[in-house]
């Protein structure tokens, strides 16, 4: 690689670009702080009440003592049921699709059935999967795969349909197979797509898991949040929303990086 | 009779919205080494015949023959619109392609495959990817993909209507040049006149659909393409078969008589 020397108009430019970024990125950090200690300070002054709003003390010191407590046995409980049903989502999601891709009949035939489910709450079959499978992580796992196995099948489908009509009969003049022409070509065009798909699957595995938790559970952060409210203890509600956002945040930083891995493997 | 024969070929399209007749009645005869042309307007029906020709569509009615006998799977290559290199695979893997379904990657088809890439120029970019390339390179990649199955005949359908008119001309010149180096029969279909003339020993001019062989042309001016279109025939050429293409002629403004109103 040789190495390029731009101009100095452009070293100027380059640097202007790269002190703004900087200036943005210290914007963002001062908003957070303001919003901190103006919060810190509303609640001090007694402004706001501190038991309906707690307070970023309070929110620390009830995360401080949450780390001497069981808090990892929380975090890895909701951990393990949304990797889990992200895991799983992605493979149910992903058979369907292929099976849907196969036969153009079945497709037609399953369209208005994907378009009501995708359509409800599911929620609303919350009772239903608690009679079913019982109340317990098997439930929660179950609710979280419900929530983002239809929208991947939909996605993936769509983008497995999508591939270029030109390209299709290339593998066609070349007498390719379904399997083949599914292997070759559609798998390898839809990898964008699939990781694309994987970014918002993530964030539905995260709702589904915390609904999950919701409606039954004895650990985890849902837990926590719906307990904390139930006690009216708000600065546990909080501080496990900040946990929880934390999280989604890097499972989302995670996704997104394997993504880039992938697309520059496949030399997009 | 010829290497590739059409014989009594028609074709219609049906779907929901109704059925198009594309092809009426073709009768063709391609013979071997031949470099044979199709010309006519857009929409005739030339890639549903090329598609017919290649096997990936059974016409309506009448038959395909390459030599005497039904086609066969690998017989005939087929170059499409645009080189359709997939982006994910090396050029290496992209030339193979064709090998790997037809599950016929063996030492001998492998070494030939790379013997086609050494000899036109792009063994160097054989771990490249398709985007790092340039339009003309991508275009001879997908002929040595259809090469590498050492098909009898090869088709080619407007391979070089996405290019730039200044590449194009090289490139078209690029692929006639491996073509007859290779012994092969082609069939260009085209709607460029002139790229039919520079390059094609024989030119079968379509009618608007439902496309119908209008009239067949020889070309009789010889050398490479540049060399063709340097050559006096060639305006005359050109200007016949524009004659016979141009099926708006009569509803040409320079045709028109002005209205006195
Ligand atoms: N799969 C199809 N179904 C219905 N009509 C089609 C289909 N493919 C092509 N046609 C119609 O057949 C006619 C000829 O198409 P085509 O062979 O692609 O023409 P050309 O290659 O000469 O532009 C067009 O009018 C087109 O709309
Ligand atoms: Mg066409």
């Amino acid at each position: 690689m040789q190495k390029i020397t731009y101009s100095i108009e452009h070293r100027r430019f380059l640097n202007v670009q790269k002190r703004r970024t900087v200036v943005i990125r210290l914007l963002q950090a001062a908003v957070l702080v303001a919003f901190l200690g103006l919060w810190q300070i509303l609640a001090d002054a007694e402004v706001i009440d501190s038991f309906i709003a707690s307070s970023p003390a309070k929110i620390w010191q009830t995360f401080a003592d949450l780390c001497r407590g069981d808090l990892w046995r929380h975090v890895l409980t909701t951990l393990y049921e949304t990797v889990l049903s992200f895991v799983l989502s992605f493979a149910i999601g992903t058979t369907i699709a292929v099976l849907l891709w196969f036969s153009d009949t079945v497709r037609r035939v399953a369209e208005p059935y994907l378009v009501v489910i995708n359509a409800l709450p599911k929620i609303a079959l919350g009772p239903i999967i608690i009679i079913w499978v019982g109340a317990g992580i098997k439930a929660i796992v179950a609710m979280a795969i419900l929530i983002s196995v239809v929208i991947t099948t939909i996605n993936t489908l769509t983008g497995f349909i999508s591939v270029s009509a030109e390209k299709m009969l290339l593998m066609r003049t070349l007498h390719a197979n379904k399997w083949q022409t599914l292997w070759k070509l559609v798998f390898p065009a839809n990898l964008p797509t699939v990781m694309a798909c994987l970014k918002i699957s993530v964030g539905m595995s995260w709702v589904g898991t915390i609904m999950g938790e919701y409606l039954v559970s004895k650990a985890g952060l849902g837990y926590l949040i719906v307990y904390g409210g139930q006690v009216f203890n708000l600065s546990l509600v909080m501080c496990a929303t900040v946990v929880l956002c934390v999280l989604a945040a890097l499972m989302y930083v995670l996704v997104a990086l394997l993504e880039k891995v992938v697309n520059r493997c496949i030399g997009l | 009779m010829g290497q590739l024969d059409l014989v009594e070929v028609s074709h219609t399209y049906h779907s929901k919205r109704g059925e198009t007749l594309a092809l009426k009645d073709i009768n063709l005869q391609v013979n071997e080494g031949q470099f044979f042309g199709i010309v006519g307007p857009s929409g005739s029906g030339k890639t549903t015949l090329l598609s017919i020709m290649a096997g990936v569509l059974v016409p309506s009615k009448g038959r395909v023959l390459l030599n005497g006998a039904p086609v066969q799977a690998g017989k005939v290559g087929y170059m499409l619109q645009r080189d359709q290199l997939f982006e994910w695979r090396t050029i290496w893997r992209n030339v193979l392609l064709g090998l790997e379904i037809a599950k016929n990657k063996t030492p001998d088809s492998v070494a030939h495959a790379e013997e086609l890439l050494r000899k036109y120029g792009l063994w160097e970019f054989r771990s490249r990817y398709p985007g790092e390339l340039s339009g003309g390179m991508r275009q001879r990649a997908a002929l040595i993909r259809t090469l590498v199955l050492k098909p009898q005949i090869v088709l080619l359908d407007e391979p070089f209507s996405a290019l730039d008119f200044q590449t194009r001309i090289s490139v078209a010149e690029d692929v006639h040049a491996i073509i007859k180096n290779e012994g092969l029969t082609a069939v260009l279909v085209t709607h460029d006149i002139s790229e039919a003339i520079s390059l094609c020993d024989r030119i079968a001019v379509v009618t608007a659909r439902p496309a119908t062989i209008k009239s067949i042309f020889e070309v009789s001016i010889d050398g490479n393409s540049l060399e063709r279109r340097e050559n006096p025939q060639y305006a005359a050429m050109f200007k016949r078969i524009w004659k016979e293409l141009d099926v708006y002629a009569e509803d040409n403004v320079f045709n028109r008589t002005p209205s006195v109103s």
